[in-house]
Parts: structure tokens; C-alpha cells; sequence
């Protein structure tokens, strides 16, 4: 094995280490131990509960950020090629973007009930702000010369989009899609620990109320680190993809 | 047109002829669709009126500042250094950083069960959500800002004799300096968003409290609404003092 | 005349940029236009393409006046206006976006080997050093078979060896190809090493000082009489010691 696996290895290794050792230092604290939580998330997995909770909070995420997707990018192009209606909008755009996606729970609640939906729609306004404006800026950030190069050849308006814009703006866009997906996993969890009856969120809040089992507690908590990361490095997959490589800094 | 023209048109009146569309639109579809429940403009902006007699509003105001100030505090005073020492040693940053990835997927909401057994109900819980999501972005932004300081910054300080302690007052903290300011505001921006949160499930106190309240103890949208807006507008303004003191600083 | 100035002038603001400017380039000439910093050569070469729109004054091309950016007329920019999402081919197949698929992968072919590329189809721009970068753009512009070539400093950005390489293969591709080409330059030794002629703008706002043929058959010897005798009369045209 490599130096540079041994290294992050152990830095986990140690981190849980300590871990087990605070834990069994202080016996009266109801914090469990890393063993504790493995028998925690076995546990969830033999009721089948495992799976469920961790698709069911999948499903929302996938759902809630794809639809935002779909909405943000052809509006943060068609904002960032028009410079008057970026403009008006911008204001707007930023008086929203402090406000937690969370504070739309009432409202989330009002129009759609508890339920997946709410849950939906509070993801798709959370990724909606972030990826939209991602977009805009991209599209400002094009080399103005790639432009100029795309109306010489004649190249036709919505060529000119799908064959150079698009493609000019995918690195800078592909990362803000990977922190906007990280945000959407936060939210998916919050989400759910107020406004639905299953996922992972859910699993935290319920465990705590009907009978404080706090190993299913931190187990949900490294249950959705776990995720967390495997779709943070997913993410970073496409980012080595050559239509996309050739937009970051030298490697 | 000349050129100042055009720009005060485009940052002033075409921002308030949107806003001014978006109330009219509001308005209008709040009137056609009938709804009891949820507020009109003006009910919102009678609303902010009335908070503002009651010195509700102004307490709650100032217990949500001071709770994000002071995790925000917390996630410096333990970001800052920690970012520093992993930017400076690359074997320590390796093996530190997986726990780091591992740890900030975990909605600081998730962490709320953890922090209630720890601090109890009170202040010190949002305060610890708020430092804790503020922490990572810190965190990492130190981290990448010394990482990236040009060696050629080093080797020149080097060459005229500083020593490593010289080396770090007089050369990395002035050459990392705009950068961190950069990952400061966004991560104020974080805390910002995690305060309205933690507030919504953990104290009886501050804005975000004021949403949930205001739904639970008698569907009084137009405070939620009113609520949002008050959280959108400081926080922008916090944000916009952020930038004015990167800006100050950048020169 | 291919290209045709007449009377051009262009203002930014407030600003003068060219006065009345009126030069004719014929068909295959290679013309070089030379200047100090802002004396407004780029913005000629951007109305000549299209690009902007003069206040005053007509470029004609062919006879018929310049309204826009068109095929028939490409801009070659510097090596960055190479487009690092398309391999080799894909860049210099992309204006040949109307061609049957074997049709246009045999152009690709056919200036992959003109410019000196072979084996390199598939690479990325990223892969390839400055001067593979532009032979890239001068083929993708030459793929589309315009009728002239416009190049604003297309060298500026290399290494000045690399240039020296370059202005050589720009040559040689230039006599393949027989357009007409518009060259801006700032560097004088550039000017007289590839123009036919070489126009030479004052400070701004720009006017044309004087208009230099440059008699030397190719390849030119950048130590011969005649060479140095030319280049320094545009040196002194432009106002310039040439002792440092």
C-alpha cells in the first residue's frame, strides 16, 4: 500500500480510536462507541430499515435536485447572456440567497403538505439559488474570443449554445453542481427531521425520541458522512472527464 | 447613452421594476386564488410594522446576532490555526483530511441530538451547530490559501534570512490574507443560514424561531413571510459588510 | 481590390480611435499592420471581420460591404482561441458543421497534414505547446476555405523562438493556401519578415503614416541590406531609436 493510502488511513483509524477511547473513559455519557454504532447500523440493516431509509432520503435528494438542475441552468444562461435582466434580478437573487432553505418549511408545508413533496420542494430551492447563479457567473467567465470565434464560422444561435456555451461553461458549472449536491444532502437531512416520517433524518430524530438509542442516532450520522462522501466523490469522477479536465488549473 | 447612465438605470430602476412586478404578481395571485392562510404584501409589511413596535422583534433580533457571532468566533479562533498548520505540513494535511470529509456532509442539524445531550437546551446548542458548520469551510479555506502561496514568496523570503516564524508573519499571512477573507465570508454565510436552522428546532428565541412559532402558535403566515424577509435582508446586509472589509483589506 | 477601406474612422466614447483610414489589399497579398499601442490596428482588423461597426466609412469585401461576422472572412486569435473542450480534430473540423461526416473528416485530414500535425488528432489542446496550439487555429480557420484570413498578434503569446518557427510555417502554409491575409502586428522585424506590404499606423487616433512595400523575394534573409534598410525605415517611421 502506497505512502500516500497509509497516511488518510491512518488519520481515520486514529480519529475512531479516540473515539472509542472518550467513549469508554466516560461511561456515564450516552454517547456510544464506534462498536456500539456498527451494531447499530447491523441492527438497522436486519429490520430492513437500512435500506429503506437510505433510498427513501436518495429518492428526495435525486428528485428535488434534478428538477432544480433543469430549471437553473437554462435560466442562469439566458441570465448570463442578457445583461439587463441578470441586472433586475440580481437584487432579488440576493436578498434570498441568506435565507435557510429551512426557513421555507412553513411555507413547504402549507402548499404541500408533510411528505415527500415538501421535502422535494425544499431541495429544489436550496440547489435552485446556488446553481443558477453558478451558471450566470460561468457564462461571464467564457473567453469572450471562443464567442467571437462561434459567430465567425456562422455557427447558427442555438448551435452557438449547445456547441460553445454549453461546453465552454461545463467545468466551473460540474463543480458547482458537486457543492450544490452537498448542500442538497444537508438539506435532504434537515428536511426530514422536521417535515416527513421516513429517510435518514428521520431516523435520527425518531431514534432519539422513542427510546433515545443513540447508536442508531450516530450510526444515522455516519450513515449519511458515509453517503455524503460517496456522492461528493462520484461528483469528482465526472470532473476528470476530458470535456471537463480542461478547465481547472494545472494537475 | 453614456456609460454611468446606463449602469445606474440597470442597478436601480430595473431591480425595483422587478421587485415591483413580483409584489404586483403576489398580490394579484393572492387575491385571485382565494387563500386564507397565506399573506398578501401589504399583511407582510404590516406585520414587519407591528414586530418592529413590539421590542420582540429587536430581541430576537439581537439573540440571533449573538449566537451567530459567537459560533462564528468559535469556528475562527479553532479554524484559523488548525487551516494554517494543515496548509504548512502536507503529511499531516493527508492525514487529517479524510476525517474532515468524512465529518462536513453531516447536516449540523444531524449533529443536534449530540449537541443537546452535551450542552442541554439552551444557547450554547445553536452556538456549537453554528461553529461547527463554520468550522469546515474555515478550515479549508486556510488550508488551501497557504497550500497555494507562490513558492517563489517563500524561496524569496528565504533568501533574505527570515526564519520560519518571520517567514509565517511576514510572508503567508499578508499573501493569504484576501483569501481567507473570501472563505470567511462564505463561511459567515453558512453559520448564517445554520443559525435560522438551529433556531427553528432548539431555542424559544430569535428569528428563526419566529418562523416556527409564528406557524405553530396560530398560522400566522404573514409573520413567517415577514420573518423570511427580515432574514434575508440582514443577512445580506452582513454579507455586504463582509465584502467591504475584503475590499478594504485587498488594498 | 479583395478588401477595400475606405474613409474609415471609429470612436470609443469619447474617444478617437481611427481617422479616416483608406487602403485597398488585393487578392492573395499578404498585408502587415503595424503600430504603436493603441494606435487602433485590432479595431480595424474587428471592423474588417465584422465585429464592429466603424462611424464612419464602409469596408467592402469582394464589392459587398461588411455588415457582420461571416465564413468567408476568419479570424485567427491567439493560441487561446483555441477551443480546450475539442480535441485536434474537433476543433479544426468545427466550422465544417454542413459536411457529410466523410467529407469533413477528410478536410480535417487533409490540414491536420498542411499545418504539420499528424499524430496529434486526437490530443487535447491542454497536451500541446503554445505553437501546436496555433496551427490548430490557422488550420480550423483555413478548414472552412475563406476567402481571407484576419490575424490580430497571433504570435504575441510564444516563446520568441517558437515565433520565429511559426512566422516560417505561417509562410509556407500561406503560399499552400493563397489567401489574402491581414496581419497585425506591433512587432516591426514580424512585419518585414512576412508582408507583401506593410502599413504603418500612427499613435492614436489612427492614420495611416505610410503604406512600405516590401520587395525582398522569399525567403527573406533577415541579414541582407535591403531587409535592414526597410526595417529601419519603418522604424523611423514609427519614431523610434534603434540603438538600446
Amino acid at each position: 500500500m502506497s505512502r500516500s493510502r497509509l497516511l488518510p488511513l491512518t488519520g481515520i483509524l486514529v480519529a475512531v480510536a479516540a473515539w472509542q477511547l472518550g467513549v469508554s473513559t466516560h461511561p456515564s455519557s450516552l454517547i456510544p462507541g464506534p462498536i456500539a454504532v456498527a451494531r447499530g447500523i447491523g441492527e438497522l440493516a436486519a429490520r430492513g430499515l437500512l435500506v429503506k431509509y437510505v433510498v427513501a432520503s436518495l429518492f428526495r435528494v435525486t428528485w428535488g435536485y434534478l428538477t432544480a438542475l433543469i430549471v437553473a441552468v437554462p435560466l442562469g444562461l439566458a441570465l448570463g447572456m442578457r445583461r439587463r435582466a441578470e441586472a433586475a434580478i440580481n437584487p432579488v437573487l440576493q436578498v434570498l440567497r441568506p435565507i435557510s432553505p429551512l426557513a421555507w418549511i412553513p411555507i413547504a408545508i402549507l402548499w404541500f403538505g408533510v411528505g415527500d413533496l415538501s421535502a422535494i420542494f425544499l431541495i429544489f430551492l436550496a440547489s435552485l439559488l446556488p446553481l443558477t447563479v453558478a451558471t450566470m457567473n460561468a457564462v461571464h467567465n467564457i473567453d469572450p474570443i471562443h464567442l467571437a470565434a462561434a459567430r465567425n464560422f456562422g455557427i447558427p444561435l442555438r448551435a452557438r449554445i449547445t456547441r460553445v456555451l454549453v461546453p465552454a461553461i461545463l467545468p466551473q458549472l460540474i463543480v458547482a453542481m458537486r457543492i450544490a449536491l452537498g448542500v442538497a444532502w444537508l438539506v435532504v437531512v434537515a428536511a426530514e427531521m422536521i417535515a416527513v416520517n421516513s429517510g435518514l433524518g428521520f431516523l435520527i430524530v425518531d431514534a432519539r425520541n422513542a427510546g433515545n438509542r443513540y447508536d442508531l442516532v450516530v450510526a444515522g450520522m455516519v450513515l449519511i458522512g458515509a453517503i455524503g462522501i460517496v456522492l461528493d466523490l462520484l461528483m469528482r469522477r465526472i470532473e476528470r472527464l476530458d470535456s471537463v479536465r480542461w478547465g481547472y488549473a494545472a494537475e | 447613452m453614456s456609460s454611468i447612465e446606463h449602469s445606474t438605470f440597470e442597478k436601480l430602476v430595473l431591480p425595483l421594476l422587478t421587485v415591483a412586478v413580483i409584489i404586483a404578481t403576489w398580490s394579484a395571485a393572492v387575491k385571485f386564488s382565494g387563500t386564507k392562510i397565506f399573506p398578501s404584501p401589504i399583511a407582510v409589511a404590516s406585520a414587519i410594522g407591528t414586530l418592529g413596535e413590539k421590542s420582540l422583534l429587536w430581541r430576537y433580533i439581537a439573540d440571533s446576532l449573538t449566537r451567530v457571532f459567537a459560533g462564528y468566533a468559535v469556528a475562527i479562533v479553532a479554524g484559523i490555526p488548525l487551516g494554517f498548520l494543515l496548509g504548512w505540513n502536507a503529511s499531516l494535511a493527508r492525514a487529517v483530511n479524510p476525517v474532515i470529509q468524512m465529518l462536513r456532509p453531516i447536516s449540523p442539524l444531524a449533529w443536534m441530538p449530540l449537541a443537546v445531550i452535551w450542552f442541554g437546551v439552551s444557547n450554547a446548542a445553536p452556538i456549537f451547530l453554528i461553529a461547527l458548520a463554520s468550522f469546515f469551510p474555515i478550515v479549508v479555506a486556510a488550508m488551501n490559501g497557504v497550500r497555494n502561496v507562490p513558492p517563489m514568496y517563500l524561496q524569496a523570503g528565504r533568501n533574505f534570512g527570515l526564519s520560519t516564524w518571520q517567514l509565517m508573519i511576514r510572508v503567508v499571512i499578508p499573501a493569504v490574507l484576501p483569501r481567507i477573507i473570501v472563505g470567511l465570508r462564505l463561511a459567515f454565510g453558512i453559520a448564517w443560514v445554520v443559525l435560522v436552522a438551529a433556531e427553528m428546532i432548539a431555542v424559544d428565541s430569535g428569528l428563526g424561531y419566529l418562523i416556527i412559532d409564528a406557524r405553530n402558535a396560530g398560522k400566522r403566515y404573514d409573520l413567517v413571510v415577514a420573518g423570511m424577509l427580515l432574514i434575508g435582508v440582514i443577512g445580506l446586509l452582513l454579507d455586504t459588510g463582509i465584502r467591504r472589509v475584503e475590499e478594504w483589506i485587498s488594498e | 481590390m479583395k478588401v477595400q477601406f475606405s474613409d474609415i474612422s471609429m470612436r470609443f466614447g469619447a474617444m478617437d480611435v481611427l481617422q479616416d483610414v483608406t487602403i485597398g489589399v488585393e487578392e492573395g497579398e499578404f498585408l502587415c499592420i503595424v503600430g504603436p499601442s493603441g494606435c487602433g490596428k485590432s479595431t480595424l482588423l474587428n471592423i474588417a471581420g465584422g465585429f464592429l461597426s466603424p462611424v464612419k466609412g464602409t469596408v467592402t469585401i469582394d464589392g459587398d460591404p461588411v455588415t457582420g461576422p461571416d465564413r468567408r472572412r476568419i479570424f485567427v486569435f491567439q493560441e487561446r482561441g483555441v477551443f480546450p473542450w475539442l480535441t485536434v480534430e474537433g476543433n479544426i473540423g468545427f466550422g465544417l458543421f454542413d459536411l457529410p461526416d466523410e467529407e469533413r473528416q477528410r478536410r480535417v485530414a487533409q490540414y491536420v497534414h498542411l499545418v504539420g500535425l499528424e499524430g496529434f488528432e486526437k490530443a487535447y489542446p491542454r497536451e500541446l505547446s503554445g505553437g501546436m496550439k496555433q496551427r490548430v487555429e490557422v488550420a480550423r480557420a483555413l478548414a472552412v476555405n475563406p476567402d481571407v484570413l484576419f490575424l490580430d498578434e497571433p504570435f504575441g503569446a510564444l516563446d520568441s523562438i517558437t515565433r520565429l518557427q511559426m512566422r516560417s510555417e505561417l509562410l509556407r502554409i500561406w503560399r499552400a493556401a493563397r489567401k489574402t491575409v491581414l496581419f497585425v502586428t506591433h512587432d516591426i522585424e514580424e512585419s518585414v519578415q512576412l508582408a507583401d506590404r506593410v502599413v504603418v499606423m500612427s499613435a492614436r487616433p489612427g492614420r495611416i503614416r505610410r503604406v512600405v512595400e516590401i520587395d525582398i523575394a522569399h525567403p527573406r534573409d533577415l541579414s541582407s541590406r535591403r531587409y535592414i534598410e526597410l526595417r529601419d525605415l519603418i522604424f523611423g517611421e514609427i519614431g523610434l531609436a534603434h540603438q538600446v
